[in-house]
């Protein structure tokens, strides 16, 4: 399955879920929020499937003025 | 101090603090704490997914500072909206400070797009508070579209450089229904309390805060600063340079 | 934004009288040296404990705050009575419905040759004013007078009865500039007192009216109270608080102030007050220091004297040579007039006066052909 996550393309060998995937990537669910294709997904919806070729955007805080 | 209000919300710091270019998360958290702010500015980026770092929210107490968020990055209304509404799936409370600088050189605020921003974003229950070039007539447009605050800038972000739009703040200020906070290019302790004793109501700071080697001591300054010259201002500045230029007095009439 | 119903409530009268009343003189020097007023600072600039050299200062401050703004200029205007029929019992005024005086309503030829004559005169801003008698000179009636002293002058005001905002639509429609209309007393016990009867009596519905003409486009508005009627400190405040809401609310348009004193009117209503020169003049300059760009306008209800002498003090509008009856000015006789006016000198001499004293005499400072939608 591929990826496209904050502009780029990642395979994964599992089909699986946003939670599982940002387990994988190691972040904490509850520091970045989420833009699956266009949308913005609220806490609810980590449990989503991903899907071959679906984009992400994982988004955090950081400082800024 | 007299309380600022912002949107029905009250705080006792008219010191707005932004969280950018810290030499560490411990050096932002010293400038915080130490000048007293009520409400910190953060921005929202992309996660490097290789290298994920330390999360900034970790080193924010969310019950003592208000975050709020900025739309730094955006260069159109579009994206400020998109990214405003990312901060509120965030979790964040529905506020906003509305940044949209498309020039990457000076970073000056765009007045069309942000006032479409505003626009757009107040509509979907946001508190705007939306930075702007120092316009009084725009700022007139933004309060009109319900913006909470209006945000015009000294000079232009991080230049140090203080209030180089002083006449024209002052113009909004005496127009202003909702607070006036002036934001960016402010250096010095010394800028705060000018713009504080010109009658805006809060000032934002973040780079004086951060490029110092003394956070700490810079956010206490600060804030002595910022409540110098709030309490000027209350006071009354004066005198003014007022003599009468009538060789008679204007008055004399009511005793003749 | 909050209505003004809700802003004066937050300063209730005698609140507000104590203020003024108990002002120190080093709060009054204190407001004195503010860059811009707060409305305590207001209040504080009212009171009639203000020493003379205290009131110099507030008059030389005034003084260059108006010579900043506007220069050394003064509009000329003159008011244009259109009728005096009138369904109100205002008890002060002259055009009562308890009077029993020559009841007029102009007809539009006698309107044209009113406004040719004021033309004559050098005048070029009308103020169109009437009673309260809708059947005899309502808003149809009116739409066709703004349209007949249009084509004779760059502007027209009105001064009659309120409207709801679709009303005030169809003046700035007909070419409308500007508004007068001033709340008499913003006290609701005695303005019920002052208006037993007739539409005016809703204190609330006037009240609110100077907001229905922002919302409908207005360029000018104006408000004040007469002073006299009751208590002058509060009712200078109120109108002070009225005029910088309107002036921050609707930010397009421009916002004047008058300060009408009682005069001598049929009927015979004496003052409940009576407000000094001092006064008077003290309560110009804390206006135009409270609100730098608002028009202050000063009629013929007061004497030659004293108008020259306020003239530097922040004084913007003045009208000259005017008749307070319909038709007045063709005609040679001036029954039923509203109040007997206190300056007699004709424009052209008013005109001679400001020039000899450095001031320029601006008979027309707009032209509506300017606008997008040309009337």
């Amino acid at each position: 399955m591929q990826l496209n996550i904050n502009g780029q393309l990642r395979d994964f060998a599992e089909p699986m879920t946003i939670s599982q995937l940002l387990q994988q990537l190691e972040l904490a669910p509850e520091r970045v929020v989420i833009e699956h294709n266009n949308e913005i997904l609220t806490a609810e919806a980590h449990n989503k499937q991903l899907q071959d070729g679906d984009s992400l955007e994982l988004i955090q805080f950081v400082g800024g003025g | 101090m007299d309380k600022l209000v912002i949107a029905g919300r009250e705080f006792d710091s008219r010191l707005m603090v932004g969280t950018g270019k810290f030499a560490s998360n411990q050096a932002m958290v010293d400038a915080m704490v130490h000048s007293d702010s009520e409400i910190v500015t953060v921005a929202l980026r992309r996660v490097d997914i290789d290298n994920p770092e330390d999360s900034l929210l970790s080193h924010i107490d969310r019950d003592r500072y208000l975050l709020l968020p900025n739309t730094s990055g955006a260069r159109d209304a579009e994206e400020a909206i998109r990214l405003a509404r990312l901060a509120r799936a965030a979790g964040c409370e529905p506020w906003v400070k509305l940044e949209v600088t498309p020039d990457p050189y000076y970073l000056l605020p765009d007045p069309i797009e942000t006032l479409k921003a505003a626009e757009v974003l107040v509509k979907e229950g946001f508190i705007v508070l939306p930075y702007m070039p120092a316009d009084p007539v725009l700022a007139k447009h933004l309060e009109e579209a319900g913006t909470a605050t209006v945000m015009p800038l000294g000079a232009p972000i991080g230049t140090n450089r203080g209030i180089r739009t002083r006449d024209l703040i002052s113009i909004i200020i005496e127009q202003a229904n909702v607070p006036v906070v002036v934001d960016a290019g402010l250096g010095a302790p010394s800028h705060a309390a000018e713009a504080m004793e010109m009658g805006a109501d809060a000032v934002l700071v973040n780079t004086a805060l951060a490029d110092t080697p003394d956070p700490a001591a810079m956010g206490r300054a600060f804030k002595k600063g910022v409540e110098a010259g709030r309490e000027a201002y209350l006071a009354g500045l004066g005198p003014q340079r007022d003599k009468a230029e009538a060789s008679s007095p204007l008055t004399g009439f009511l005793r003749d | 934004m909050m209505t003004f119903q809700q802003q004066l409530d937050k300063y209730p009268q005698a609140q507000i009288r104590e203020q003024v009343l108990s002002a120190t003189p080093q709060q009054i020097d204190q407001a004195l040296r503010r860059p811009r007023l707060s409305m305590e600072d207001f209040a504080c600039l009212l009171s009639p404990q203000i020493s003379d050299v205290q009131l110099e200062l507030i008059a030389s401050r005034a003084h260059s705050i108006t010579k900043q703004r506007f220069g050394r200029t003064i509009l000329l205007y003159a008011p244009l009575y259109l009728s005096n029929e009138c369904h109100n019992g205002c008890k002060y005024c002259g055009f009562s419905a308890d009077n029993h005086l020559y009841r007029k309503t102009l007809s539009l030829a006698e309107i044209e040759r009113e406004a040719k004559l004021l033309r004559a005169e050098g005048f070029r801003h009308m103020l169109l004013l009437t009673g309260e008698a809708p059947e005899a000179a309502g808003i149809e009636y009116l739409e066709s007078a703004v349209h007949t002293v249009k084509t004779h002058c760059g502007s027209v005001s009105l001064e009659v009865f309120p409207m709801e905002t679709d009303g005030y639509k169809r003046m700035v429609a007909a070419g409308v500039d500007g508004l007068t209309l001033y709340q008499e007393t913003y006290d609701p016990e005695l303005y019920r007192e002052l208006h037993p009867y007739g539409p005016k009596s809703d204190y609330s519905y006037r009240l609110q009216a100077p907001e229905r003409a922002g919302e409908a486009g207005l360029r000018r508005i104006g408000v004040g109270s007469l002073l006299g009627l009751g208590d002058c400190l509060t009712d200078v405040f109120y109108s002070g608080l009225h005029a910088l809401y309107l002036a921050r609310r609707f930010w397009r348009t421009q916002v004047t102030i008058s300060f009408p004193r009682m005069r001598p009117a049929e009927g015979g209503f004496q003052p409940n007050s009576i407000v000094t020169d001092r006064q008077l003049t003290q309560f110009i300059c804390a206006l135009r220091l409270l609100i730098p760009d608002a028009g202050l306008i000063l009629s013929t209800r007061e004497s030659s004297e004293l108008r020259d002498n306020l003239l530097p003090l922040g004084i913007t509008q003045m009208s000259a040579g005017s008749c307070t009856s319909p038709g007045g000015y063709g005609d040679d006789d001036n029954d039923g007039e509203q109040f007997a006016i206190n300056d007699h000198r004709t424009p052209a001499e008013m005109a001679e006066i400001l020039q000899a004293r450095g001031y320029d005499p601006v008979w027309k400072d707009w032209d509506s052909a300017f606008l997008n939608k040309a009337c």
